[in-house]
């Protein structure tokens, strides 16, 4: 049984549809990505699987229970954790402070201290960084720190929105590292990217997105070797 | 312009009486503060619900005012009266905390019901910003004349006393009463609690978050309606405690629409020292207390009081359009 099922999904923004019928399928320990161009309802998607964009149609799984009308923070609870598109970081909280607001939903100390530990043991930069503001923080920082919030709900499945967005090539090698070492240590990851080289190449399986529907799916390898996704997504004609 | 100038500085109706303002300078010091911590209470209530849902929540001062009549009926129903009454001291203590327990669950819950019946709603469907503010003015009108219907009429309550101020110690060879020590004392202790209570417990946590990134604090499994509830109630709790100590400093204070000119000034401080910062809250309350208790010291007439109050927030706002403190409750940081 898959952990995570969007089947047949679509969603509006009033009269305009961003998503379209797309199922999309998530086995545990899997980093899926989905990937594709700036407004093919990617973020829409991922806001849809977190519950903060209702559905128009079509029904999401999880753990094989239907969460499609299951309120958002709630989702928290079940084990669903994104960093959004735009990294999301609260500007006027310290590190410490967004991580704590990562384990809101959690009661148990010790087990958020562990988070916490693992956390600073992916991320040494935000150790360094305990006590300042996120909102003076670099953008990778930020986005170092957006991640390390959500693990901090020790969520089944991780979601991130472009993680690799608007970042320093240097942060976009060390961001998708991690990811791949997170997805290791045993977190499912579905992850929407416009950097499709380096998604693919980390990913188990992989989506194509275009203007709200799903042109392809495959293998991260299958999509890598595949024609149309070299010439549109990833600069080689 | 050099005319009006002329006219002014002329003008029979406008006399600076600086000696008694030097006089008085510490004595209106004081007592600006003491009225300042009442506005600066009620301001918190219109900053929280600012700084959550950028909502001018006008029908906060008939949150107030429901507080201050059941001041009024809970301290009539334990004997206090238009003539004052003089229990043992640890009595009256008890008396007044009563009192005040009574105005903050009534203004508590009117707070709550105000949202759950007038904003809500309109949160439900999206509505833009304008319709809140439309509905906010028609919620005070509803509550003012729903006041007004249920007292039969426009006439305020009989004076209640609840203790006649004795001097407690000099500053500056002015005295400083009773009354005066023990709102200003409440008022900062109560505003205090709120503060650490926002900077440092997790629900407070969960309050700047929605403040400062509503969906991404949903992401977070923050549940943002009880957030919003929770604010609503918080800024009604304070008002409830401010609606005792202005009934002290005022008696007749409980009529249908004096919340009216009191919310205007909580709302006026709250906006000078930063709309959604609520230190800003108490910053701009105390200030505008004392200012606009120098202008009638000045002018030598109390009906200047609330020109020289908005005054003073203009000129304010010409040079820090944000606010003393600037910034949202979501973005100050400490």
């Amino acid at each position: 049984m898959a952990l995570l099922e969007l089947i047949d999904v679509s969603v509006h923004y009033g009269s305009i549809r961003a998503v379209h019928g797309i199922s999309i399928t998530v086995e545990e320990a899997e980093i899926v990505t989905l990937i594709g161009a700036n407004g093919a309802g990617k973020s829409t998607t991922m806001r849809a699987v977190s519950g903060i964009r209702p559905l128009s149609s079509g029904k999401i799984l999880f753990d094989g229970q239907d969460i499609t009308k299951l309120r958002a923070d709630l989702r928290v609870v079940r084990g669903i954790s994104q960093a959004p598109e735009g990294r999301g970081v609260f500007p006027g909280m310290t590190v410490m402070e967004n991580l704590d607001m990562g384990a809101f939903t959690r009661k148990d100390k010790k087990g958020i201290a562990a988070d916490r530990d693992r956390v600073f043991d992916l991320f040494p930069r935000l150790a360094e960084r305990r006590t300042q503001v996120g909102g003076t923080m670099s953008g990778g920082e930020q986005q170092m720190l957006a991640i390390g919030r959500a693990l901090m709900a020790n969520p089944r499945v991780l979601l991130l929105d472009e993680p690799s967005m608007g970042l320093a090539p240097q942060f976009i090698q060390q961001i998708f590292k991690i990811i791949t070492e997170i997805n290791k240590q045993g977190t499912t990851v579905l992850l929407v990217e416009q950097n499709a080289q380096q998604a693919l190449s980390r990913a188990h399986r992989a989506y194509v997105l275009e203007t709200g529907t799903i042109t392809r799916e495959g293998t991260g390898k299958e999509l890598l070797s595949d024609e149309s996704v070299k010439a549109a997504y990833l600069g080689v004609t | 312009m050099h005319h009006l100038i002329t006219y002014l500085a002329d003008a029979p109706w406008i006399t600076f009486n600086t000696g008694a303002f030097s006089d008085q300078f510490w004595a209106s010091t004081f007592d600006g503060l003491t009225y300042g911590s009442i506005y600066a209470l009620v301001a918190m209530g219109y900053t929280l619900v600012y700084g959550v849902l950028q909502l001018i929540n006008f029908a906060h001062s008939e949150v107030f005012i429901v507080g201050v009549y059941a001041t009024v009926f809970a301290l009539n129903a334990m004997g206090f009266g238009p003539s004052p009454v003089y229990p043992p001291m640890v009595v009256l203590i008890i008396d007044l905390l009563v009192a005040m327990v009574a105005a903050m669950i009534a203004s508590g819950l009117t707070a709550l019901i105000l949202e759950r019946v007038a904003y809500r709603p309109l949160r439900k469907r999206n509505a833009p910003r304008l319709v809140f503010l439309i509905t906010a003015i028609g919620a005070s009108f509803t509550i003012q004349y729903l006041i007004f219907v249920w007292r039969g009429g426009s006439n305020a309550e009989p004076a209640t006393i609840m203790f006649v101020p004795d001097p407690v110690f000099e500053v500056f060879s002015t005295i400083i009463d009773s009354q005066q020590l023990t709102i200003f004392i409440a008022a900062i202790v109560l505003m205090v609690v709120t503060d650490q209570f926002i900077n440092r417990t997790k629900f407070g946590r969960g309050i700047r978050a929605v403040a400062q990134d509503p969906d991404t604090a949903t992401l977070m499994g923050v549940n943002k309606e009880r957030v919003i509830m929770l604010t609503f109630v918080i800024g009604g709790v304070l008002a409830g405690a401010a609606a005792l100590f202005y009934l002290m400093k005022v008696p007749q204070g409980a009529s249908f629409n004096g919340g009216f000119v009191l919310g205007i000034k909580a709302f006026a401080a709250a906006v000078l020292g930063g709309i959604g910062n609520i230190r800003g809250a108490l910053l701009g309350g105390l200030l505008l207390g004392v200012v606009s208790n120098y202008g009638v010291t000045l002018l030598g007439n109390s009906s200047w009081t609330d020109v020289v109050a908005f005054v003073v927030l203009v000129v304010v706002l010409m040079v820090r359009p944000t606010g003393l403190l600037g910034e949202s409750l979501g973005k100050a940081r400490v």
